[in-house]
């Protein structure tokens, strides 16, 4: 008989592990997968994790990984706080498009203006958005006790239809012939956010994710913020008891997130991106809750979990060109990922015990 | 703008299709919930039954092979959440978001094929006479069975609950886990049953919206469906009787809206559409207004993780 007995605190060891062991097991899970569709599990494999880094056409795959692990490292940092707080922001997609809208509604207003004050603004608007965003649950939560995680999510939808609303309305654009969708703010050189190093795929999102990491990684380990955040998740009872403001915590985990979120989405639709449409949104919000698990939670973990989801995109892209996988197969491949870390996670928190079978009656 | 082209028996008659979907998920997830378990993942088996159901229906050319397959498919993926949460004892709040994410993922990989495909049609009930009866006719005697369907399990979830020794087993572990372990009662294999029966329901909820409701498949047609049938729960503060009023309001809230978007009105289809989310947004603040009254009923132990030291 197997026996669970619990460990009287977190196993380090295994803390470290558990995603590495998640990882190889959704290669393996992942591998069957592509098996039952009939696709070669070991070429596809190597063409995800090994191709983008080290194949000949690694020169463009690279600056890839950057920008497409920019936002979800922005995104899971923020959500990372309030899941360490036990507040399940799990509307960051929502928030992200409204962060994107802000910032590109700002920047479409003031066309054909030139400024070098037009693109900060747009940052300090895109954090707005998306804090103003997450308000929304935050407050309902705070006076009324509504769960955050139903609202959040809910509001996905509504920024999803309000999306919808700008590309074929407010902000389409006057020389589109009729075609939905803004003006490219690629083109518009005061909000492009471009390159600072052309083909590194170092663009301002990238910065301000590194400093997200860096805030993060300070304020949990060193402020006393941080540390309130910690003992209400692992104590909520303990913190009360020690007169921290519970509502205080939601309105700054549920803020800092979607004020993260916003951020990653403005850097998205000014960069990569360019232009409000329907399309715009492609799910980092959700994905930035598996690689908030995946990263331990941890703003150092957090950056090497985005960088290795970031991988799964675009390997995934390569897959769908070459092999034929379907586009879905890397999202359930990922949802895989979450599963199996969730289960491995078991052997951080208990021991597992080998025991005789009971006398039963 | 023409509102006199909205019906209102047709509206009555297709709010209760529309939320049929709904209604089978919440009452499904409130058998969960009333055993102590929050699963999160009711989005992801319903799109897994939305694609089960669709695909056995058109390859076999019958809807109730579909909708079997459905219940199985939606009940296969809760084991995962199950197995994760009873055995491993996973946080249920990311193993639910967990499951969303991998059912949706897995849902469009084997829809693939079925994008573009008419299902065949569903036996509708049409009695001569009766079904032409005019206002009641329409309303009561003309639906597809899964209208029919989803009052029966209403009903029989109110039943089991309230008068058998199993409902009262079950609300017991929802209450106390513990209390229940030292009664005997064998708490992992309740939950793990009561899991298998949400997912069966949120599977065939989903079938209800690709075989009957759309009826079509294209990826992430839940659109949320799932998200609205928790918040239901939480709306009819864990009474089956309630989570009938809660699906049916905001089936009625679609189809007003959908019929507001044909009628022209001046308001743009984007905020129509927006609708049902707000109004979901509005009763759950409207719910834990008053907390007092409403988490009364609340399972005590939902959302807590259970492991039997000795």
């Amino acid at each position: 008989m197997l026996r669970l007995e619990k460990r009287p605190s977190p196993s380090q060891t295994w803390a470290y592990l558990a995603p590495v062991l998640a990882v190889i097991a959704t290669m393996i899970g992942g591998g069957v997968m592509f098996a039952l569709l009939g696709k070669d599990p070991f070429e596809a494999i190597r063409i995800i994790f090994y191709d983008p880094l080290f194949s000949e056409f690694a020169w463009y795959y690279r600056p890839q990984l950057l920008i497409k692990g920019a936002p979800l490292v922005l995104i899971a940092i923020g959500l990372s706080m309030g899941f360490r707080a036990g507040i399940w922001n799990i509307g960051a997609e929502g928030q992200y498009i409204i962060g994107a809208l802000f910032g590109a509604g700002f920047a479409l207003a003031l066309y054909p203006t030139e400024s070098p004050f037009i693109f900060p603004s747009m940052i300090l608007l895109g954090a707005l958005g998306g804090f103003l965003w997450a308000m929304i649950p935050a407050l309902l939560k705070t006076k009324f006790g509504t769960n955050e995680i139903l609202v959040s999510l809910m509001l996905v939808y509504v920024a999803e239809q309000l999306l919808a609303s700008m590309s074929l309305g407010l902000m389409k654009n006057p020389e589109g012939f009729g075609f939905p969708g803004s003006r490219n703010l690629q083109q518009y050189d005061s909000a492009h956010n471009a390159e600072i190093w052309v083909g590194s795929g170092v663009h301002m999102g990238v910065v301000f994710a590194l400093m997200a990491v860096i805030f993060a990684y300070v304020l949990l380990a060193r402020h006393q913020l941080g540390f309130h955040i910690r003992l209400t998740g692992e104590s909520p009872k303990a913190a009360r008891f020690a007169g921290i403001n519970p509502n205080r915590l939601i309105i700054f985990c549920l803020g800092s997130s979607g004020a993260l979120a916003g951020l990653a989405g403005m850097f998205e639709i000014a960069g990569p991106s360019g232009q409000v449409n329907i399309a715009f949104n492609s799910g980092y919000g959700f994905t930035a809750i598996i690689v908030a698990f995946l990263g331990r939670l941890n703003p150092l973990g957090i950056m090497l979990a985005g960088l290795l989801m970031a991988l799964t995109y675009i390997g995934g892209e390569i897959a769908q060109s070459s092999l034929g996988l379907p586009a879905a197969a890397i999202q359930a491949f990922q949802g895989m990922l979450l599963f199996f870390l969730l289960a491995v996670d078991l052997l951080t928190n208990f021991k597992i015990k080998w025991a005789k079978a009971e006398v039963t009656l | 703008m023409d509102l006199s082209a909205i019906n209102p028996t047709l509206l009555v008659a297709s709010l209760m299709v529309a939320s049929t979907p709904i209604l089978l998920a919440a009452i499904g997830e409130l058998v969960v919930e009333k055993s102590g378990i929050l699963n999160l993942g009711v989005e992801g088996m319903m799109i897994i039954g939305a694609i089960c159901g669709f695909a056995a229906a058109v390859v076999t050319g019958s809807p109730m092979v579909g909708f079997l397959c459905a219940a199985i498919g939606g009940a296969a993926v809760s084991v995962i959440f199950a197995v994760l949460t009873q055995y491993f004892l996973s946080n249920q709040v990311a193993s639910g978001l967990a499951l969303t994410l991998f059912g949706l993922g897995l849902s469009a990989m084997i829809g693939q094929s079925y994008v573009g495909i008419k299902p065949p049609t569903t036996y509708k009930l049409d009695l001569p006479l009766i079904s032409d009866v005019p206002i009641l006719g329409p309303i009561l005697f003309s639906h597809d069975f899964t209208v029919y369907a989803a009052l029966v399990l209403v009903l029989g979830v109110w039943w089991f609950l309230k008068y058998t020794r199993g409902g009262l087993i079950l609300r017991a572990v929802g209450e106390s886990h513990d209390a229940a372990h030292a009664l005997g009662y064998k708490v992992v294999r309740v939950r793990f049953m009561a899991i298998m029966f949400g997912g069966a329901c949120a599977g065939l909820g989903g079938a209800a919206l690709s075989l009957v409701r759309v009826p079509q498949w294209t990826e992430g047609m839940t659109a949320g469906s799932g998200w609205i049938a928790l918040a239901i729960v939480v709306f009819a503060s864990w009474k089956p009787e309630r989570v009938l009023l809660g699906a049916y309001l905001f089936g009625g809230v679609a189809i007003l809206q959908l019929n507001l978007q044909a009628a022209g009105v001046s308001i743009p289809v984007e905020y129509l559409s927006m609708s049902p989310y707000l109004i979901t947004i509005v009763v759950l603040v409207a719910m834990s207004a008053n907390r007092a009254k409403s988490a009364l009923n609340a399972p005590a132990a939902l959302g807590r993780v259970f492991h039997a030291s000795r």
